[in-house]
């Protein structure tokens, strides 16, 4: 029983990849390194246990770095919103 | 050109009455279209003003000809409001969601914020039904709301208690409902995502109706001179006859039975006239009894306006008819009948290079009478764009050639023939993959079929039994050197799909080359040189032997004058049993294939060779030498095996799966211990003496075992049959070589069928407690339970002929269900996918440069041009440079 008091961490389970928060200056060697804005990243909800881990906000980038099945590792980029309302 | 401009949003809105009548050019009030004259009625369906369809006549509005005039909208006065179908639903919830009396939101304006946030542009949240209590009293009037019924089509109703506590039902009129809906305030329309400025609900009951312009629904003149109307035409005129009674009903004060009777008659005629495919109301027929093709017909489905006519649509230039084979042409060709030749044209400028060549093909005419004879031309263009036709005619004063191809200079432009050489896309449905539509070469045939290599099967998924193929022509230059450069079929003898080779042998190409290539064989000068005939071989290598005076080349010598004098190779064929203990050179199945320097010193060519799909030898040409080396080699490989299949003979029939008497014994022998061991588990199981495997109950326990063992018996006489079976039978070669079917075939068709199953059971459904009333109650034998003793040369038994049945009906479900299910999977990948492309720096972005993937694939690496998804074939490097087995 008191084991599962405790809070579950999702980022320390073995399939869910790296997320981190990246700083303003990552994130606008980002943007120029592709010539892209905000807009242009892939999406991630505000509520995605993931980010709720990492405890990033709104418009924050996240940056996951993933194993891959053909390069062995690899990282993508995305940008924080609000879940719409369904 | 003007910079493109972004689109920053799009407003969907309704058109108010106000905006109907502004943008009508024309009040219609008469149901007639033409007068006796043929002339149309002033203010009726076919006013001069709505534009002109007749030749001959001006439009009142813009005074232009037929053809030029777009048309231009009237309109209908209704008698009465109707509402629109399409509105119901949106009607049924504003009337839900707003007070009877007072027109207002059913929430104080606490409830709203609650729900939806204070800023509503921050996060467009809007409300729904189900954000607002049923039936409950207005927060801002006080007034006690009822419930609102809807019935389909149209009709809504309130439910009211009356004095006795009986629930009363209170039709709604469209007028009624169209008060309630000017009374909601624009304010509180915006907290239900609906923008009054464009769109106020009061306008989804109609009160005047547009009439579309003649030009989109024309009439069109019969063969006997009678005109005929346009569904919508139709439509409209039962429209103004039902109005033009209404009006008069109600001027002669009718009573209130006939008013309604009317006004429902008028909803019913405007409800068809926008959708006649609505539910709960009978669709409105035409005279024949065939159902009108409304406005919402016009768009709807397979063959409405979006998929029928703009993302797909007929086009010129295209030609259809079944294909059949022919291992006498390249790859890269398709063999077109004559027929079809002659009418399909390339159009040629005429420059002063080519305007001699050009001549000759004018002098051809229209007519070309044989494959053999240079192509002819259908139409000359002259430089103001008139098309000029060519005509033969029977004395050169009758046609027009020498005319024309004297009149002709620089600037005319030629709409030739095809003739040899001619790069056309061909194509097979359904289109899966970009390998279903693929740039070929002409061959002009004669037939009336389209030809083509079998061994180009595969990626179009085609054979003959009477499939049918689609030809387009490029009719630019641009439009030829795209189909060449990427779609022809050299560039896709790889697959993306798994990064092999998807073109190569197939069924007789692999059963010729294992049969040439199998152990060692010798052949004479005439019998080498008969099956290289087809072969582009210049000469022939050094003999292997010379016995008397008489050169003799061995099969692997004969192969190897196909390959490239440069190619390593080392693998294993599809033959090869995957031994513990290679034994190499020395394999007994001669399943070792070793190729150094172009010479193949053993092993076997078979399916892992050159077969689509596996094709070893192919995929390393194509990283060695490049495409055209490799359609060489596919041309030849497969012109080879078919020169040396026919050297053998091959056939297959009934006798070919006899077996001996002796084989017949022990197959009889082991199918009877295999029933009585199956006896023997029943009984245990019956006495309880069965021990129960871990997880499992006893009765499933003993299916498990009664299905091993009787695998185990078919398994056991597939191989007293095969071991009377040798390469001598033509269907151990296909299976070996894997040219077609699989031991397993041979085994049902020589040895025991074997026992039939649903969802991986032994058939267990039918009568009480037994499958078929040919058994006892209870039975668990084998025969009663769908195993069939019998293999299909000795012929089923009834019994077991249904079980067969059973067990392959399962087989044809499973696959419609799959094709339907992965059908329509396709088509959402498809429209998800299809705009994504590669940029320059290898994201995967959308048109609108949103980022898909950081790296195309994650490692950059185009599949097709990957060694079986592999960026780098480290294997085949090491090979061609050790010439040995890594
Ligand atoms: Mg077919
Ligand atoms: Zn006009
Ligand atoms: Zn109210
Ligand atoms: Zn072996």
């Amino acid at each position: 029983m008191a084991l599962i008091a405790q809070q579950l961490n999702v980022l320390k389970h073995e399939m869910v990849p790296e997320h981190s928060i990246m700083t303003d200056e990552e994130v606008q060697a980002l943007f120029s390194r592709y010539e892209i804005s905000a807009e242009h990243l892939p999406k991630i909800y505000h509520d995605d246990p993931a980010v709720i881990a990492t405890n990033a906000r709104i418009s924050d980038v996240i940056k996951i770095v993933r194993k891959s099945r053909t390069a062995g590792r690899a990282e993508s980029y995305r940008l924080v919103v609000k879940r719409p309302k369904k | 050109m003007p910079s493109p401009k972004r689109i920053g949003k799009i407003d969907f809105g309704l058109l108010s009455p106000k905006e109907i009548r502004q943008m009508s050019v024309r009040k219609i009030i008469w149901a007639d279209t033409y007068d006796d004259d043929g002339f149309p009625y002033p203010q009726g369906l076919m006013d001069l003003h709505l534009g002109v369809i007749d030749p001959g006549l001006r439009c009142k509005t813009c005074s232009q000809k037929s053809g030029e005039c777009p048309g231009h909208f009237g309109h209908i006065e209704l008698a009465k409001p109707v509402i629109h179908v399409g509105y119901t639903r949106l009607i049924r919830k504003l009337l839900r969601v707003t007070c009877r009396e007072c027109g207002r939101l059913l929430l104080s304006s606490d409830e709203i914020e609650k729900i939806i946030g204070t800023d509503i542009s921050a996060t467009g949240d809007s409300l729904t039904e189900k954000d607002i209590k049923k039936e409950r009293i207005c927060p801002h009037c006080g007034e006690q709301q009822l419930k609102i019924n809807f019935e389909k089509p149209t009709t809504f109703a309130e439910i009211a208690t009356d004095e006795r506590g009986k629930k009363v039902e209170n039709k709604l009129t469209p007028a009624d409902i169209r008060a309630r809906l000017e009374k909601i305030p624009d304010e509180d329309l915006r907290h239900l995502g609906i923008d009054p400025v464009v769109a106020r609900p009061e306008w989804t009951v109609l009160t005047v109706l547009p009439v579309p312009p003649v030009t989109m629904r024309p009439s069109i003149i019969l063969e006997n001179g009678q005109r005929s109307e346009d569904d919508l035409t139709h439509k409209l005129v039962d429209i103004i006859r039902i109005n033009q009674r209404f009006k008069e009903n109600q001027d002669a004060g009718a009573p209130q039975l006939i008013i309604e009777d009317l006004w429902e008659l008028l909803q019913y005629h405007v409800t068809t006239y926008h959708d006649n495919e609505v539910a709960g109301c009978p669709p409105a027929r035409h005279r024949s009894g065939r159902p009108l093709k409304t406005l919402s017909q016009r768009l709807k489905g397979k063959d409405g306006r979006f998929r029928g006519s703009l993302s797909g649509k007929r086009v010129n230039f295209s030609s259809r008819t079944v294909i059949s084979p022919n291992p006498n042409l390249s790859i890269i060709e398709v063999g077109i009948p004559l027929r079809i030749a002659n009418e399909m044209t390339i159009p040629i400028r005429v420059t002063q290079f080519n305007i001699e060549e050009l001549r000759e093909i004018v002098r051809n005419g229209p007519d070309r009478e044989d494959v053999r004879d240079p192509c002819g031309a259908n139409y000359a263009i002259r430089p103001d764009k008139r098309r000029v036709r060519l005509t033969k005619g029977a004395t050169s004063e009758d046609g027009n050639l020498e005319f024309i191809a004297e009149q002709m200079e620089p600037g005319w432009t030629i709409e030739r023939h095809l003739r040899d050489g001619d790069i056309v896309l061909f194509n097979r449905q359904p289109s899966l993959h970009r390998m279903s539509i693929m740039a070929h070469r002409v061959k002009v045939m004669d037939g009336k079929t389209f030809r083509l290599n079998p061994a180009v099967c595969p990626p179009y998924n085609a054979d003959f039994d009477g499939d049918e193929m689609n030809l387009h022509i490029p009719q630019t230059e641009e439009a030829r050197a795209e189909a060449f450069l990427l779609a022809s079929v050299q560039e896709n003898i790889l697959s993306p799909r798994f990064g092999g080779p998807i073109i190569g042998g197939i069924h007789d190409h692999i059963s010729g080359i294992f049969m040439l290539t199998h152990t060692r064989r010798w052949f004479n000068k005439g019998d080498a040189i008969s099956m290289l005939q087809n072969c582009d071989i210049k000469r022939m290598g050094e003999p292997d032997k010379i016995e008397d005076d008489v050169p003799y080349w061995t099969n692997k010598q004969i192969f190897s004058h196909i390959l490239p004098p440069t190619l390593n190779m080392v693998f294993q064929a599809s033959s090869c049993e995957n031994c513990d203990q290679c034994l190499r050179e020395n394999c007994d199945r001669d399943a070792y294939v070793r190729i150094v320097d172009g010479e193949l010193l053993c092993g076997t060519i078979d399916k892992k060779a050159i077969g689509a799909f596996d094709g070893a030898i192919v995929h390393r040409i194509i990283r060695q030498y490049g495409y055209a080396r490799a359609v060489q080699f596919i041309d030849d490989v497969t012109r080879l095996s078919i020169r040396a299949i026919m050297y053998d003979g091959f056939t297959f029939a009934i006798d070919d799966e006899d077996l001996s008497k002796s084989d017949y014994g022990q197959i009889r022998e082991v199918l009877e211990r295999a029933t009585h061991d199956v006896g023997r588990r029943i009984q245990i199981y019956e006495d309880g003496q069965l021990e129960p495997m871990p997880g499992r109950t006893e009765e499933e326990t003993l299916e498990m075992q009664i299905m091993q063992v009787l695998g185990k018996a078919r398994d056991n006489t597939g191989e007293i049959a095969g071991r009377h079976l040798g390469l001598s039978n033509s269907a151990v070669v296909m299976a070996v070589s894997g040219a077609r079917g699989s031991m397993l075939n041979l085994t049902q068709m020589a040895g025991c069928v074997g026992q039939q199953a649903v969802r991986g059971e032994r058939i267990m459904r039918g009568y009480e407690d037994r499958t078929l009333p040919h058994f006892k109650k209870g039975n668990r034998g084998a025969e009663g339970h769908g195993f069939v003793k019998n293999s299909y040369k000795s012929g089923l038994n009834p019994t077991e002929f249904f079980f067969h049945a059973i067990g392959g009906r399962e087989g044809l479900v499973d696959t419609a269900v799959r094709t339907s299910q992965s059908g329509y999977l396709q088509r959402r990948m498809i429209n998800a996918l299809q705009d994504l492309k590669v940029a320059y720096d290898g994201t995967v972005r959308t048109t609108g440069g949103r980022i898909i993937q950081f790296n195309y694939g994650e490692d950059s690496t185009d599949p097709m041009k990957s060694s079986f998804g592999q960026p780098v074939d480290v294997k085949g490097i090491v090979e061609n440079i050790l010439k040995e087995a890594v």
